[in-house]
């Protein structure tokens, strides 16, 4: 049985600044990720992030996993394990089950866990839906931008939030055609400057529009073409709308839904909350949740940006270090300022939504 | 197809690896995932569904959805979207669960 | 309208113009961000203190147009590519914009490329008489294309090769 002071679940921008924040007060860190590569989902963002430079603004996602995955490396307290998998927590014992590449089963024992496993991609109901060709637009940002595979030439864009609108843009950099975003919604919900920047591309956004149905090519058994049409006042289909688009692929980026099991098996209160992205865990302002010594961070906490994830990441990862009596002299005012950030980051009109969901979790 | 230029990204590929997908010969790169090596020889039907046989493809290409299970090296229900391409692997369709030997 | 299309009205844009008077002095900056996000990048590439720093980020840039010398160093920074450069006095009859632009083939300088609108549309041809692409610009190129006069408040992207289509 392996044991560790601080276990951080999950390698992306929450865990990573987790474990840089609990070393840097002096904890031993083990940070697991099933992944080959640190990172998460920074990997594939090759846009600039927004923020403020204490976020890394301007600088590209990808280079921020760059920074933050070298810093861990080197960092003498971390201990990373690589294509590891926590595939269970057993809350009697307090253990952690780990699957390494598939091989081998260990069994580590920490003081204090920090989940920060992320969240996936939801699906939509429409006929057809389960084609080859209908993908996540994560996914199809997975296959691009990690592994240079495009993956079609004509894309239906489903959604209109910030992934839908990236991912068109991206679409277009690696020369794929994307035919139109479409959202069920009347407004565009993602930042209107990305908005912007696919419209002047030439790509049509239509808002109140969603999948009536999608067909596969008889030949290739994929997708070949969609069925889109446009909904009322009231978000029902208006017959005599339809319009057939032929593309071989249809990105869905209807919003993402946080990885929660490891916090249910842990037994942690959940709460379901749509405007966080489905079932969070109870946690107070210093990340931790209602079973103590487990904290939460990033999207897995709440679907929200990669810069709250990062400060998330921060403050769970001082609270857990200071919970073990490690505190090099700043964790009140580092703690301090996370919270300033946060609230800064959360404060104006497009930082609604995040605070209705995070008033649901006062408990 | 594969992505030859790209306006911020550069590619690191392993050494160019042969494998069969169905006892097709085909090529792909030592350590990329299955299912981009083989999107990139046009393969997108990657397996069927158990009762009605329906057409898979993957969907969410990082492991967590099991839309992408296929048949590899004899061993069924592997995760094609994360497993690592190696030389000589033998991909097959899958139909539903698979044989478990 | 911008929350249904992406693509601001003239009433949008007004609010974010330089002053006619500005204008006929020689290039200015014109940061078409009409959202309040949480996004501080322009005010700290800006070393001419024309766009003001932010006491909350979630503000929209406000720009000193006097101060604003349309260097351009801001364009390449903005995470939304929101910002751009009018040169009004170029010559009598051209005015060219300065776009961030992150496609290839990156077009060279002196080549015409086509005028696209902030829908897309192919409005006109241009040439394109510098590409900033450095280190300064990590990836982010700035293009700087002649425009006929009286598209100088339209063209907002270019089209290299020629409109196939």
């Amino acid at each position: 049985m392996r044991k560790t002071e601080i276990a951080v679940i999950g390698g992306g921008p929450a865990g990573l600044m987790a474990a840089l924040a609990a070393a840097e007060m002096g904890a031993n860190v083990t940070l697991i990720d099933r992944n080959s590569r640190l990172g998460g989902q920074l990997v594939k963002q090759t846009h600039m992030f927004f923020g403020s430079e204490k976020e890394y603004a301007s600088v590209r996602g990808i280079d921020i996993g760059k920074i933050l995955a070298s810093e861990v490396m080197k960092n003498p307290k971390i201990t990373t394990m690589l294509d590891s998998t926590v595939i269970g927590y057993y809350p009697d014992d307090g253990v952690l089950g780990v699957e390494i590449e598939e091989k081998k089963f260990v069994k580590i024992k920490p003081e204090k866990v920090i989940v920060a496993t992320g969240a996936s991609e939801k699906f939509l109901p429409f006929k057809n839906n389960d084609l080859p060709g209908i993908y996540g637009a994560g996914a199809v940002q997975t296959l691009m931008n990690e592994h240079g595979v495009v993956p079609g030439k004509n894309v239906l864009m489903v959604g209109a939030g910030n992934i839908g609108l990236i991912v068109s843009y991206q679409l277009m950099q690696a020369g794929v055609n994307v035919k139109a975003i479409i959202d069920a919604a009347p407004k565009i919900g993602g930042y209107l400057v990305h908005a912007s920047k696919v419209a002047r591309l030439g790509i049509p956004i239509l808002t109140s529009h969603t999948v009536k149905a999608a067909y596969a090519d008889q030949l290739t058994g994929a997708l070949e073409r969609a069925v889109i049409w446009q909904l009322d006042e009231k978000w029902q289909p208006i017959p005599g709308t339809e319009k057939v688009l032929q593309v071989d692929v249809m990105c869905i980026s209807v919003g993402l839904s946080p990885l929660a099991e490891i916090l249910w098996q842990a037994g942690c209160k959940m709460k379901y909350v749509p405007q966080l992205g489905g079932h969070v865990a109870l946690r107070n302002e210093n990340m931790e949740t209602s079973v103590p010594g487990i904290y939460v961070a990033g999207d897995v906490a709440g679907v929200e940006e990669a810069s709250s994830a990062m400060i998330e990441g921060r403050l769970a990862g001082l609270n857990a270090a200071k919970s073990l009596g490690y505190d090099n002299g700043t964790y009140a005012e580092k703690r301090e300022e996370a919270l300033k950030q946060l609230e800064s980051l959360r404060s104006g009109p497009v930082g609604e939504k995040i605070r209705q969901g995070l008033a649901q979790l006062v408990s | 197809m594969r992505i030859v230029n790209h306006p911020i990204l550069t590619f690191e590929k392993g050494r160019e690896v042969e494998f069969t997908f169905n006892n097709k010969k085909m090529k792909g790169y030592e350590g990329e995932p299955i299912a981009a090596a083989l999107h990139a020889n046009g393969v997108r039907v990657l397996s069927h569904s158990k009762n009605l046989h329906r057409n898979r493809g993957f969907y969410c290409a990082i492991g967590n959805c099991s839309s992408c299970l296929m048949t590899v090296n004899g061993e069924p229900n592997v995760r094609v979207c994360t497993e690592k391409l190696m030389e000589g692997m033998v991909i097959e369709t899958q139909n539903g669960r698979g044989d478990l030997k | 309208m911008l929350a249904v299309t992406g693509i601001p009205t003239t009433e949008d844009l007004a609010t974010r113009m330089p002053p006619k008077e500005r204008l006929q002095k020689g290039p200015v900056v014109m940061i078409e961000c009409f959202q309040k996000i949480p996004c501080n990048p322009c005010t700290k590439a800006c070393k001419r203190n024309a766009i003001q720093p932010m006491e909350d980020i979630n503000e929209l840039p406000r720009v000193n147009f006097d101060n604003c010398n349309g260097c351009g160093l801001c364009i390449s920074r903005c995470p939304g590519l929101a910002i751009f450069v009018i040169d009004e006095t170029y010559s009598d009859k051209e005015s060219t914009v300065s776009l961030p632009f992150e496609f290839l083939p990156l077009p060279e300088e002196g080549e015409e490329v086509d005028l696209l609108d902030r829908a897309g549309v192919k409005v006109g041809r241009g040439k394109v008489i510098k590409v900033k692409n450095g280190k300064y610009e990590d990836k982010t190129p700035v293009i700087t294309v002649t425009v006929p006069k009286e598209l100088t408040m339209v063209v907002r992207n270019i089209r290299v090769g020629g409109d196939g289509k």
